[in-house]
This record gives structure tokens, C-alpha cells and sequence, in this order.
């Protein structure tokens, strides 16, 4: 993390007013801190030279009152500070999720989705701090030191010039902050997410552990390691917490110089008794802001390094096209074509297919298997123009499928992927994905079409049954069947079934089959299987081998 | 409250010295800072009388020793807190691990759902900051406090008493003031964060469907609302956090004021030297630094004590599962393995997972258990390692109840190669060694050629030094199957069980590998638990176990 990292500031844009006014509020506490330094050094001037209580009242009053005014500045540049970091935050958030609805879903790989996931809460987390605190704090670090260097100069400026003495250390703090600081705060928080992560994989196999009679071990490597650890890390303090002792050095060294030259310069009459003793209040100001700085920095360098993969994500450049504005026919009469088709994912090496043809005829249901690996689901994320391919084309009815708008062309199709995501709502919510408009009466036909009618029905709420996150959890039959009534209830031309019996028991499979039968009627139906059990219900049979397809017959695949 | 500070404080289990240390240095660094301003406001004063220069010269090595000592005591205080937190945090991960390994799995099943095992993890890191962020500040704020409040008293008593009022509001009635508004809204806060982050899981995790289905808009749309409720409550915390710092500055400014008031009052009355206003103005103002962190520390010893009870919750359960006070000797080898007409349950109310079940293993037996899922094919393993006693019936070696033996001597006569097997983020080479330590490299190739598997490992750039990720995903789930199969043929187990170790494979695929098996555990007994076909074929005996109504 840099000091004013331009990627981090230029996200602060939206809420410029905000941060202007923290400015304003925090030019107006640092007028407050002179007059506080004048009327402290004013009031013990008058009571040393033998005023009563009553000489100094309206002294104390206004001093009180500066107090207050400075407190409820505080309070409203904290508020403000939180405010620009939320409305920052959010964007942030909703910016990332748009950005993975709008571009293509699967082009990445699928275990990634729940490290973005992960990343784009805590590393948005993350960022509070930096919005909320450390960015207001740039303004008061330059803001405050300016006007008490331009009061003192006025009051005496042979203190004005010690302090300007001391203050060139500062440069060297922020060096020493921007060199070293920055890249072992990194390590060191590198370090302990690992730890953190070795701690959760021993607790996650603990199991596995005292079943091999190995769990009795673990609390002592645990210790060792954790020594280990603690050994490493303070010595990165040691040479870390420098630059902090540095900064603070330069404030109390200041404020000692310039007491003690104050001093001595009073003995010899050069200097007023109010004038040093305001000097001497102002001088721990000068550098107060800039030791609240580096606590700031400290304190977001860690958020930041949380989000910096978000950002990465947030700021990765996406391809961008033009959007194509043709409206693909009808695939209930049209005819889908894989003409050489090959594709490669960005984040692996090697064509994942490679010169696919593949024909997908109106009222036709073809089986696609194949050994795990060899793109059978690649096949059907390029049918719903999640990817489109580095070669070859895809037609539909002749027409080139990625000159034709994405969204209209998935209308005409439901899909069912393999491990269905069940959103949190009830399970009617979850069927109705398919069809937002679907009656409750058509939810229902598709649930019992689809095999899951009888277990909805079987609990206590049925169909205004919570599930997904912190509902009711599902099995995996019980969700792909919901998958299959969505489905149903979409009641599209072409059917995508990416392993739909997958790690089911036979009798769930055999459910699921039913349904799966009942579903290819008058539609194209693309049935992804690496199991036989489904392939009787195709047409024809294609084996996908080296990014390849050959037809089969189901002789050979059973 | 302060029971937990104290069992959590075992847990972490830090030496007092070192604590003493750490909060002393933080008390040497805030009257370091009271000193500092106090000295040199006397200096000036005193300077203010014109005396000769060499009588100022006390005051001046004073000034000149509180500032070279306080950043230095800042220094050491900060080293020897964070020493303290990063023992405390390697201690309390030892600790809670040694409390909660007994339990495991099954009296830990409800915390294997979801996200809150890797919440469990967090908990026991946001142990560290316990005393870091919780106990130290107060600690120290307390002895400064009370060390500025008795040098002020020393000069003027009123002085004395005026300042320690201010602490106390400024240290303790505002930092509990403000904690007790923003209680409300944090709680509001953390809820509609967990409902925007699930949201936002979801969102991310179902991303594919969404676009499929054409919701991307809709999504947004919620996702918008979410938000704004977040971004609507986190205001109102921003104004309840702010008031805390407000007030504290208030607090510091009135009685500053009335400080000097009283000083100045003293002085006009002839009771204070008029050097000393000064020094009680500027040491009242110095003092509030030991009060500064007060707020943030109540609300970090809040989120910890939370934190803490729910490992504490873990930590309390008494294991279900312990060995006997005069135990067997082991087991020898070979040994027939029966189940008694079962019946198990994972918790007191809920249903039988097997009931009335029976099941006998012959020395060198194969046999398949079959059944749907959820019939409690698992549960036979449990029961089997002695994870779970039978609640009616009973499980033996040999007619001996497994009740009997060292737990240890139990699983060490079967190895388990189950689909729920963890493979550990290390390498190949260690994730086999877990089953027998001692192995040489001959040995593992031996076992991972049972498992069919050799020939992939040795093909791979580092061989048995590969990495295996994170739940072994860096490998594809046949061969995660394979290493975990190698693993269990690594071990001099007599008894081997196999827990749908074909669970993820294509039928080919799948087909061989119980075939391999079959061949490599030559003589040890065999129990194949699935749901599918392969290796019914190759059993000396088929169980089915039914699903119940």
C-alpha cells in the first residue's frame, strides 16, 4: 500500500462532497486548537501574574466553549468519514457483482467462484478503514501542522524554526513506512492467513486425524508452529515498530527543543512568558495528526491487502463488443450446429475442445458423455453463450449464435446444471426462477412433473418452505429436482441436463430419470452423462474423447 | 463476564510477568507523556521569574528525559504487547485443538456445517486480541490515571479530585455510555451484513443460473436493497461510534477548564506556587491519553468475549466417547468384528441412524454393504472406529465390546478410506505418511501402486512432493479417491473399509478400482459400503441395508 495508493483514491470520486467537507470540518478544529493553545497560555499567564477567578471566567468560558465547538467537530468528521466509506464500500460491492452477472459467468473456473465470493465480502470489509479513517486523516496531517506552524511563526518564529528542524524527520518516517513497512506488513499478513488456514484444514480433518490415531500429535505441532511463527513476526516488529518510534521521537524531541530554547530564551528576556507557554501547548499538535496518520495506515494496510484481489477484479479490463442485436430462430424448428468448435479456458493450457461438430436436431434428445475432463459441460456453457468459442462457430438455423443477442437466445433455453444453486426464499421462490410469472398452480405441475412434489409436500410448510442459506437444507436429489421443476415451469424449446444423476442413490436416480423422460417430449434436449443409466433415454449418442465428438451407439457406451 | 476474562485468559495462557511487563511499559509511556508536558510547562514558568539559567537546569534534564524515554517506552510496550498476543494466539489454538479432539466428529458434527467451521477458526484468532486490544488499555489507564491523579493531588489536592472525576467520566461513564447506544445498532449491523453477504454468496455462486435464466436485473435489484439497508445502518453506527470520541473531548476540555480554575483560585488565595498552574494545566491535558483507547477497547473486548463464549461452548462438552479406567489389551490380529443388533443416534430426541442392525466380520471376509443414502452406511463406520457407541446392542472384537479396549487399539486395527477422507493442504508424501510415519519411499509406491495410482504420481514434475491444495483440489475427485485409498493401504490395519470410494468415478473407472482394491488387500478383511454395483460381483457376502420409513 502506498501512501495515496491513485487506484484506492480514484474509488473516492463519488463522494468528493464528503471528503471536502471533512476538510472544512477539519480546518475548523485545527482554528479551534490555536485558540485553545491561546486562551490555555493566557489563562495561566493572567493567574501567574495574581489574577482572581473572576479576571479569568470569560477566558475559561471560551476556552470550555472551544472544547465543545472541537467535540462536535470530531463527531461530524467521524460521521462524515463513515458515510463516504459506506457509500464507497457499496459501490464497490455492487460494482463487482455487476461485473460478474454481466460478463461472461464461466469463463473462469468454477472452484474460483467462492474465493470471489470471499474476497469480494471481507475485502470490501476491508476498506473501511481506509475510506473511513485513513483518507480523512491525509486531510487533518496537512491541514493542522500548516496552521500551527503559521501561528507560531507569528508568535516567535525562532520556535517556528525548530520545529522546522525536527519536522524533515517526518520525510524519513514515510520513507521508511513506504520501503520497508509496506512489504513485511504484507509477509507478515501472508503468514498468518496461512497459519490461520493450517489451523482450520487440521480442525476440518480432524476425523481423518483419530481415525489414523494421529489426532493427540496435532496440539503439539500446533504449539510449535505457533512458536515458530511469533519468533519470525517479532522480528519483523522489531525493525516495523521503527518508523512509528521515529515519529514519535521527532514529537516529544520537538517538544522538548522547543520548551527548553522557550525556557531558556525567557530567562534571558527574549521571549514573552504567554508567548512560550503557547508555543509550548501548540508544539505536541504539530505532530499529533501526523502519528494519528501513520496509526491509520497501520491500522487499513491490512484491509488493504484483503482487497487488493477485489480490486484486481474490479479493475480487470473486460473485453468489450459490441452487442450483437441479431434474435436467433426458434429452436423448436431450428437446427443448433457445433461447426469445428474448439475452446481453451485463459486460466489453464491446452485446447479444452478442439474442432468439436456436433449437430443438435428440433425434437431430439442427444447424449454427450465422456470421461470426467473432457469438456462435456465446456459444451454446454458455450450452448448458453456463457463462453463462445476461440474457433469455429456455433449456428442456429444458419445464424451465427454469437451475432445474436445472449439474453433472448437463453429464453429458449432452461438449464440444469450439476450442482444447482439453491437461492435463499422458499422452494416455490426457487422454482419460479424458471418462470417469474408462473402460478401457483403451474409451480406445482412442474414439482410433480419434476419427481419433488411428493417430498415438498411432506413437509410441514411445503412449498412456503425456507431454503438455501439458513433455511432448510436440501440433499443433493431433493435440489436437483427443484432444478428440474424450474425446468418444467420454463417450459423452453432446448433442455441443457449437465449430469442430472450425478452422486444420486438409485432410487432418487431413478426419479430423476422419470422426470427426464417426461421433460425431452417435444423439445431438444442436450443430456450430459458420464453414467449409462440416462443414456437410453437419447437419441443418439455422442462421445466427446481428445475435444472431439464421435457418434456411438448405446451398445458401446453400456 | 469477568469468569469468562478468566477461563479465557487459561486458554491463552500467558505468563503474568510478561503481562505485567507489557502493561507497565504502557504506563511508563503515558506518564512519560504527563511527565514530558507537565516538566516543561513548569520550566517556562519558572523561566518566566528570570532566575539564573543553571538553576533551570533540573527542569531541563527532565524535559529532555521524558522525551527521549517515551518514545523509547512506546517502542518496547508495543513489542511486548504483540509478543503477548502472538503467544497467546499459538497457546489458545494448542489449547481449544487439545479440548475439542476428543469430540470430534461427532459430538462436532453442528459445527462442520457451512461456514461455521471456518467462524470456529476466526473465534480462536480473535483470541489474540484479548488482551492486546481488551485488557491492556483499561489496565493501563487505570494505574497512569491514578498515578497523574495522585502527582496532581501531590501539588494541589483540588487539582487531584477534579482530575480523577474527569477520568472517571472520560474513561469509564463515556466508553460504557457509548458502548450501550451503539449495542443496538451493532447488532442491526451484523445482521444486515450476514444477510448482505449471503446475498452476495449466492449472487456470486449462482451467477451462471442467473444469467441463464435472464435474472441478472432482478438480482441487482435486491442486491441494491440490501445494500442500502447496510449503508443505512452503518450511518447510524458511524453517529453512535462518533459520540464516545465527542464526548471524551468534552470531557477533557471541562476539566482542563476547571483545573485551571481551581489552580488559578489556589493561587490567588496564596496556596499554590504560581510556577505550578502551568504544570496542573498541561498534566490534565497530557493525562486524558491513558483514557484515549477506552471506547474502541470496551467494544474489541465486546467482540472477543462473544467470540470466546461460543469456543468456551465447544470447549465445555464433556467427551462422550472416553477409555476405559482398566483397558483390554489390544486386539491381535486377525480378528472377527460384530455388530449386535444396533441401534445408534447422533444426539438424545433425534431419530435412530441404524436400528436393529446386525453384521459379521470374518478374519478375511469381503463384504458389501448396500444401501440408499441415508439408510446409516456411515453410521456403521462410526460405530465401527468407535466414534459413536451403540445406544441397545453392542459392537465387539473378538465377543469383546469395543467399550473395552483403548480407543487408540480400536483404530488401529482398521483403516477407513471413507468419501468424506481429508486430504491435508501438504504434499502427497505426508498426506500418506499421516497413516504410518516411519514408511520409506518404497513403501508408499507399493501402496500407491495397490491404488492404481503410481504411475500418475510419478509422472507428476515433483512426484510425492506435489502439493495437494486445499482439500486436495488441486486433484480431480478419482484421484483424490486413489491417494485416499493409498493411505488406508499404507496402514497394517487388518481390517480395511471402504466408505463409496467410487463415489465420483465413471463406471469403467470405477469398476477398476474396487477390482484393484480387491487384489491389494489380499487377506485383510474387506467392507465395501456403497450404493452402486461395482464389487458386488467380487464379495464373498452382500448386506443390504434398507432405508427406514
Amino acid at each position: 500500500m502506498r501512501l495515496l495508493d491513485q487506484a484506492l483514491v480514484r474509488r473516492a470520486a463519488p463522494v468528493r462532497s464528503l471528503l471536502v467537507l471533512d476538510a472544512i470540518l477539519g480546518a475548523a478544529s485545527a482554528g479551534l486548537v490555536l485558540v485553545q493553545a491561546v486562551l490555555i497560555a493566557r489563562i495561566v499567564a493572567l493567574g501567574f501574574s495574581g489574577a482572581s477567578l473572576d479576571d479569568v471566567a470569560f477566558d475559561l468560558v471560551l476556552l470550555a466553549l472551544a472544547f465543545a465547538g472541537r467535540s462536535v467537530l470530531t463527531w461530524g468528521f467521524e460521521v462524515a468519514g463513515r458515510r463516504a466509506a459506506s457509500t464507497v464500500l457499496s459501490e464497490l460491492r455492487l460494482e463487482l457483482v455487476e461485473r460478474r452477472l454481466r460478463s461472461q459467468p464461466l469463463a473462469t473456473d468454477g472452484a474460483e467462484t467462492g474465493e470471489i465470493a470471499a474476497t469480494a465480502v471481507q475485502g470490501v470489509e476491508g476498506l473501511e478503514a481506509y475510506f473511513a479513517r485513513y483518507l480523512p486523516q491525509v486531510v487533518l496531517a496537512v491541514i493542522v501542522p500548516v496552521a500551527v506552524l503559521g501561528l507560531v511563526v507569528a508568535i516567535d518564529p525562532i520556535s517556528a524554526a525548530l520545529m522546522l528542524i525536527t519536522l524533515p524527520l517526518v520525510p524519513v518516517f514515510m520513507w521508511l513506512i513506504g520501503r520497508y513497512t509496506e512489504e513485511r506488513t504484507r509477509e507478515r499478513w501472508l503468514a498468518l492467513r496461512l497459519l490461520s488456514t493450517h489451523f482450520l484444514d487440521v480442525v476440518r480433518g480432524l476425523p481423518t486425524l483419530r481415525a489414523f490415531n494421529r489426532g493427540r500429535q496435532q496440539a503439539a505441532a500446533l504449539d510449535e508452529i505457533g512458536e515458530r511463527y511469533r519468533r519470525t513476526t517479532i522480528g519483523t516488529l522489531r525493525v516495523a515498530f521503527l518508523s512509528g518510534a521515529v515519529l514519535e521521537l521527532a514529537a516529544t524531541l520537538g517538544v522538548a527543543l522547543v520548551a527548553v530554547t522557550a525556557g531558556v530564551r525567557l530567562v534571558e528576556g527574549g521571549l514573552g512568558f504567554q508567548a512560550g507557554l503557547t508555543v509550548l501547548v501548540l508544539a505536541p499538535e504539530l505532530y499529533l495528526p501526523m502519528r494519528q496518520l501513520a496509526a491509520q495506515f497501520h491500522a487499513s494496510a491490512d484491509g488493504v491487502a484483503v482487497a487488493e484481489r477485489m480490486l484486481e477484479l474490479v479493475d480487470e479490463e473486460l473485453p468489450s463488443r459490441p452487442e450483437p442485436n441479431l434474435i436467433a430462430p426458434s429452436a423448436m424448428s431450428a437446427t443448433v450446429r457445433f461447426e469445428a468448435v474448439s475452446f481453451a479456458y485463459p486460466s489453464r493450457p491446452g485446447l479444452v475442445l478442439d474442432g468439436l461438430d456436433l449437430e443438435l436436431y428440433p425434437d431430439e434428445t442427444v447424449a454427450l458423455v465422456g470421461p470426467s475432463g473432457s469438456g462435456k459441460t465446456t459444451v454446454g456453457s458455450l450452448l448458453l453463450r456463457f463462453i463462445d468459442p476461440v474457433g469455429g462457430r456455433i449456428s442456429v438455423g444458419g445464424l451465427d449464435l454469437a451475432d445474436c443477442r445472449a439474453d433472448f437466445w437463453r429464453e429458449q433455453i432452461a438449464w440444469v446444471p450439476q450442482r444447482p444453486t439453491i437461492f435463499r426464499g422458499t422452494i416455490a421462490d426457487n422454482i419460479r426462477l424458471g418462470d417469474r410469472g408462473a402460478t401457483e398452480r403451474s409451480v406445482r405441475d412442474a414439482a410433480v412433473l419434476a419427481g419433488a412434489d411428493r417430498f415438498v409436500q411432506a413437509l410441514p410448510l411445503g412449498y412456503e418452505t425456507l431454503v438455501g442459506d439458513g433455511g432448510r437444507p436440501l440433499s443433493a436429489g431433493e435440489s436437483r429436482r427443484i432444478a428440474l421443476a424450474r425446468a418444467f415451469v420454463r417450459d423452453a424449446p432446448l433442455v441443457i441436463l449437465d449430469e442430472p444423476t450425478a452422486d444420486l442413490d438409485r432410487t432418487s436416480a431413478a426419479v430423476v430419470a422419470e422426470s427426464v423422460e417426461r421433460l425431452r417430449a417435444g423439445r431438444m434436449v442436450l443430456l450430459i452423462a458420464h453414467r449409462p443409466e440416462l443414456v437410453e433415454h437419447a437419441d443418439r449418442i455422442v462421445i466427446l474423447a481428445d475435444g472431439k465428438g464421435r457418434a456411438a451407439i448405446t451398445d458401446e457406451v453400456l | 463476564m469477568t469468569a469468562t476474562i478468566r477461563r479465557l485468559m487459561l486458554i491463552t495462557d500467558v505468563r503474568r510477568t510478561r503481562l505485567a511487563l507489557a502493561a507497565l511499559l504502557g504506563v511508563l509511556t503515558i506518564l512519560f507523556g504527563v511527565g514530558l508536558m507537565a516538566t516543561a510547562g513548569f520550566l517556562i514558568s519558572r523561566a518566566a521569574e528570570h532566575p539564573a539559567v543553571l538553576s533551570l537546569s533540573a527542569a531541563i534534564v527532565g524535559v529532555r528525559f521524558f522525551g527521549l524515554a517515551r518514545p523509547l517506552a512506546r517502542y518496547l510496550e508495543r513489542l511486548a504487547s504483540h509478543d503477548v498476543a502472538l503467544r497467546s494466539l499459538g497457546r489458545a489454538r494448542a489449547q481449544v485443538y487439545e479440548a475439542v479432539e476428543p469430540l470430534a466428529p461427532v459430538q462436532l458434527e453442528d459445527t462442520r456445517r457451512g461456514d461455521l467451521l471456518s467462524r470456529f477458526v476466526g473465534d480462536v484468532d480473535s483470541l489474540q486480541n484479548l488482551y492486546l486490544r481488551g485488557l491492556e488499555p483499561p489496565l493501563v489507564a487505570l494505574i497512569a490515571g491514578a498515578a497523574s491523579v495522585a502527582l496532581a493531588a501531590i501539588f494541589l489536592p483540588a487539582a487531584g479530585v477534579v482530575l480523577a472525576a474527569g477520568l472517571f467520566l472520560g474513561g469509564i461513564v463515556v466508553p460504557l455510555a457509548a458502548a450501550s447506544v451503539s449495542r443496538r445498532t451493532s447488532v442491526r449491523y451484523a445482521e444486515a451484513r450476514g444477510a448482505l453477504t449471503s446475498e452476495l454468496v449466492e449472487t456470486l455462486a449462482g451467477s451462471a443460473e442467473l444469467a441463464a435464466f435472464g435474472l441478472e436485473r432482478d438480482r441487482l435489484r435486491t442486491m441494491r436493497r440490501a445494500d442500502s439497508t447496510l449503508v443505512r445502518i452503518s450511518r447510524r453506527a458511524a453517529f453512535a461510534d462518533g459520540l464516545g470520541d465527542a464526548l471524551r473531548l468534552l470531557v477533557t476540555g471541562v476539566t482542563v477548564v476547571v483545573v485551571l480554575a481551581v489552580s488559578v483560585q489556589a493561587h490567588a488565595e496564596g496556596r499554590l506556587d504560581r510556577v505550578l498552574i502551568a504544570l496542573l494545566g498541561l498534566l490534565a491535558l497530557a493525562a486524558f491519553e491513558a483514557v484515549q483507547p477506552l471506547s474502541e477497547a470496551v467494544r474489541e473486548l465486546q467482540a472477543t468475549l462473544a467470540a470466546g463464549r461460543r469456543i468456551l461452548d465447544l470447549t465445555d462438552r464433556v467427551p462422550r466417547i472416553v477409555d476405559p479406567v482398566e483397558p483390554l489389551a489390544a486386539p491381535q490380529s486377525p480378528v472377527t468384528i460384530e455388530l449386535e443388533d444396533v441401534r445408534a443416534r447422533y444426539g438424545p430426541g433425534e431419530r435412530p441412524a441404524l436400528d436393529g442392525f446386525s453384521l459379521r466380520l470374518d478374519p478375511g471376509r469381503r463384504v458389501v454393504l448396500l444401501g440408499p443414502s441415508g439408510a446409516g452406511k456411515t453410521t456403521v463406520v462410526k460405530l465401527l472406529l468407535r466414534f459413536l457407541d451403540p445406544e441397545r446392542g453392542r459392537v465387539t472384537f473378538d465377543g469383546q465390546d469395543l467399550r473395552c479396549y483403548r480407543q487408540e487399539d480400536v483404530r488401529s486395527m482398521i483403516a477407513v478410506a471413507g468419501q468424506d477422507a481429508h486430504l491435508f493442504s501438504a504434499s502427497i508424501r505426508d498426506n500418506l505418511k499421516l497413516a504410518r510415519p516411519e514408511a520409506n519411499d518404497e513403501e508408499l509406491a507399493r501402496a500407491l501402486g495397490a491404488a492404481r495410482i503410481l504411475s500418475w504420481v510419478q509422472s507428476l514434475p515433483d512426484g510425492l512432493d506435489t502439493l495437494v491444495g486445499e482439500e486436495g483440489r488441486e486433484l480431480s475427485g478419482g484421484q483424490r479417491q486413489r491417494i485416499v485409498l493409498a493411505r488406508a493401504l499404507l496402514t497394517d490395519a487388518p481390517v480395511l473399509v471402504l466408505d463409496e470410494p467410487t463415489a465420483h468415478l465413471d463406471p469403467p473407472t470405477a469398476k477398476k478400482l474396487v477390482a484393484d482394491v480387491f487384489s491389494a488387500a489380499r487377506g485383510r478383511t474387506i467392507l465395501l459400503i456403497t450404493h452402486r454395483p461395482e464389487g458386488v460381483d467380487l464379495a464373498d457376502e452382500v448386506v443390504v441395508l434398507r432405508e427406514r420409513a
